[in-house]
């Protein structure tokens, strides 16, 4: 028992990891939110017209939301005015063509946390857009994807260079009136991603973006848009960490993606935002809104997470199986442990016929977490022989923290066919005895269990970032049981 | 080779053991017998260094050393292997890489390399013929949806892996049809050498038929109540324990 409750301790305390702070000069509004906030940002982003238009529209409609509070959270209620809704690096002229131009401080940043974007180029053949705060500050092997026709920018350079495809998908998966934070993301998005894979084309590398928060009391509002043309294929990799700080970071993405006939969209995010405290302050509120829409026949969208990191995470990636035979899954890990609370999981809507979707969710909570999945499956009347097959498993380290699963299944088509399981284990005494007993540290021991438990999902990930992945989980996980 | 003096042990605050005294030599087998209660399996887990076994007096050496003083895992790291009476499940985890991974965590604290997936692979397969299994066991989750049979089959393939110097089988015969029984008990003799002390928990004759003991000890009441050679065991199977009781008694 001693022994036990001492790792739990440990694991309890650990400290984050990635908790530091690069120190550059930056260029941030003042805190508060109102139209002419709004259009600093826009005429700082040098936007057309249309783009300041919609920004506003969103503006005005979140002005009459209220936060949700639906979810199996404990929050504080947010001070919308104190928050800067915009950070960028100081540039010396209209910023870097090279990664020798980029700020040597940030590139250390990224070192620190593993991320050398040098040795990514070279080994990894990763294409990386790197955001770092709100500014896309270096972008890799544009001429590579160029010669194959993909785009793959930061948001502020597609709206300038490619108007008529933002204005065509932008806000087409996720409307500008969606939900109270992706709403307030429509209206004051700082920058993020644009990918468009022409017909055809199979995406020559995997992309990238790594996404970091580094300007205290600075909204995050990245904005990813992700096309894939009929028969395309592409595979996205999103990865998080952010430095230590004492006050509530609010992160409010909106991710879209759109694949049209026999395209596949790939979605992989590993999420290690920071936390908090032992006492839970400080921590990332994550609240993010991502969305699919399998809009042609035969198209996939495949969403990976693991998520361990933020205080508070709110986060349903979903799928829309508008097209028929259209595919829609959802691979899940998610890590609690201290005070962390995450509310997750995902919503496959059925419309087209024979849509097929599978949705594996890993819950770990340890400490005091709590940890929720929630998860829609909706089957409409146009779901003929549509299938779906949820398994929602959670394991409990330790006896202070909770596990909590919120199904919700609805059928329209009598046809469709709806499986759901769940099971809820915790990591016993008598397991780590067991490995102890075979010459495990107690720490190898807990990694051994846990990576057991998430191998399922952890399969679904890249290579690469399935061992990333496998030592966030050591690391989050470090002394973790009792 | 295990030299143990006046062991005391208590669970939950309730005595255990009450002063055990036993002397185990390399290449020995000895049995320790006795009736449900009698503490045969708080010792072979005071001896593996599970939580919850408080030892109250007494110590233990191992080739010298204060066994009680060291971790779980650095027992295990010097050799001590104890063959569990319920193996535990551990879902999701290969039973190939727990082999390897615990093989080389035992391994790189003797000093020695830690071994490549090819070399691990060869030397499974290898003591897999050696304790009659098939290879089919290394691609499943450890004792995940195992038989009985096949749990308890595991942990000699274990014990035939790791190679311990001294190895605690609690009741690994309990539960175990004749076939499975005969299985265990070849694989065991096996891996009987000069080098290596074996400790059989049984509570009955039966798996002594297959594996012969140097020594059998009687356990009642945490105390060894007599010990002897092999025909002791006849003698229990005829007996019972009652006339323990009686004897101590008296």
């Amino acid at each position: 028992m001693s022994a036990s409750s001492e790792i739990l301790d440990r694991f309890v305390n650990g400290e984050y990891e990635h908790g530091f702070v690069t120190d550059i000069e930056s260029d941030t509004l003042p805190p508060g939110l109102n139209d002419s906030v709004v259009r600093t940002i826009s005429a700082r982003k040098q936007e057309p017209e249309w783009m300041l238009d919609w920004r506003l529209r969103a503006y005005h409609h979140w002005l009459g939301m209220s936060q949700p509070d639906w979810a199996h959270l404990r929050q504080p209620q947010i001070d919308f005015d104190s928050i800067s809704y915009y950070s960028a690096p100081k540039r010396k002229k209209d910023g870097p063509k090279s990664l020798d131009e980029v700020d040597p401080q940030i590139l250390d940043t990224y070192e620190k946390l593993g991320i050398p974007l040098e040795e990514q180029k070279a080994l990894a053949g990763v294409a990386v857009d790197a955001v770092f705060d709100s500014v896309s500050v270096a972008t890799t092997f544009r001429r590579q994807l160029t010669e194959a026709g993909v785009i793959f920018c930061s948001m502020s350079e597609a709206i300038r260079e490619y108007p008529d495809l933002i204005q065509q998908y932008l806000g087409s998966v996720v409307p500008h009136t969606d939900n109270f934070f992706a709403s307030l993301n429509s209206a004051v998005f700082s920058d993020g991603t644009f990918v468009y894979i022409p017909a055809g084309v199979r995406c020559p590398m995997e992309l990238s973006t790594y996404f970091r928060i580094n300007e205290a009391r600075t909204g995050q509002f990245e904005r990813t848009l992700i096309v894939a043309a009929p028969g395309s294929q592409v595979s996205y990799l999103e990865g998080c960490t952010a430095p230590m700080r004492d006050e509530n970071q609010l992160h409010a993405a909106v991710v879209e993606l759109i694949a049209m006939e026999d395209a596949s969209i790939k979605y992989s995010t590993v999420q290690n935002w920071y936390p908090g405290d032992a006492r839970g302050r400080g921590g990332i509120y994550n609240f993010v809104t991502k969305r699919g829409d399998c809009r042609g026949d035969r198209s996939h969208i495949s969403w990976t997470q693991v998520e361990t990191g933020s205080a508070i995470t709110w986060k349903y990636p979903s799928c829309i199986l508008r097209g028929n035979d259209s595919v829609g899954e959802f691979h899940s890990v998610a890590v609690t442990r201290g005070q962390q609370q995450a509310d997750t999981g995902t919503k496959m809507i059925h419309m087209g016929r024979n849509t097929r979707s599978t949705i594996v969710s890993k819950g770990i909570s340890a400490g005091e977490a709590q940890n929720t999945y929630r998860g829609l499956v909706r089957m409409t009347p146009g779901a003929e022989n549509a299938r779906n097959h949820t398994r929602c498993d959670s394991l409990l380290i330790g006896d202070r923290c909770g596990a909590h699963t919120f199904p919700y299944m609805e059928s329209r088509n009598p046809t469709a066919r709806i499986e759901h399981e769940a099971t809820t284990s915790r990591i016993g005494e008598d397991q780590l005895f067991y490995c102890r007993q075979r010459g495990l540290s107690e720490e190898d021991a807990v990694s051994l269990l846990v990576n057991g438990f998430c191998k399922e999902v952890f399969n679904e990930l890249p290579m690469e970032f399935a061992v990333e992945a496998q030592k966030l989980l050591n690391v989050t996980l470090e002394g973790a049981v009792g | 080779m295990l030299n143990i003096e006046n062991l005391h042990a208590s669970v939950d605050n309730k005595p255990i053991l009450n002063g055990i005294d036993l002397q185990i030599r390399a290449g020995e087998v000895h049995a320790i017998m006795g009736p449900n209660g009698s503490g045969k399996s708080t010792l072979a887990h005071v001896l593996a260094g599970r939580e919850g076994y408080t030892v109250t007096d007494g110590q233990v050496l191992f080739e010298g050393e204060d066994l009680l003083g060291l971790e779980t895992e650095e027992r295990a790291h010097r050799g001590v292997f104890l063959a569990m009476q319920y193996p535990v499940e551990l879902p999701g985890v290969n039973n190939a890489a727990f082999l390897k991974a615990s093989l080389n965590s035992v391994r790189t604290a003797r000093g020695e390399a830690a071994l490549d997936a090819p070399a691990f692979l060869k030397l499974a397969r290898d003591r897999i013929a050696l304790v009659g299994m098939q290879d089919r066991f290394l691609k499943r989750n450890v004792n995940a949806g195992f038989s009985g049979g096949e749990k308890k089959r595991n942990e000699i393939l274990q014990m035939a892996l790791l190679e311990p110097k001294l190895a605690i089988l609690d009741e690994t015969d309990s539960g175990l049809d004749i076939d499975a029984l005969r299985i265990v008990a070849d694989g065991v003799n096996a891996l009987r050498n000069p080098g290596r002390a074996i400790i059989i928990v049984t509570h009955y004759q039966r798996l002594l038929d297959y594996i012969q003991p140097d020594r059998v000890h009687v356990l009642a009441n945490g105390r060894i109540a007599c010990s002897g050679d092999g025909t002791l065991a006849q003698e229990l199977e005829e007996k019972g324990y009652g006339w323990l009781n009686e004897e101590s008694a008296a």
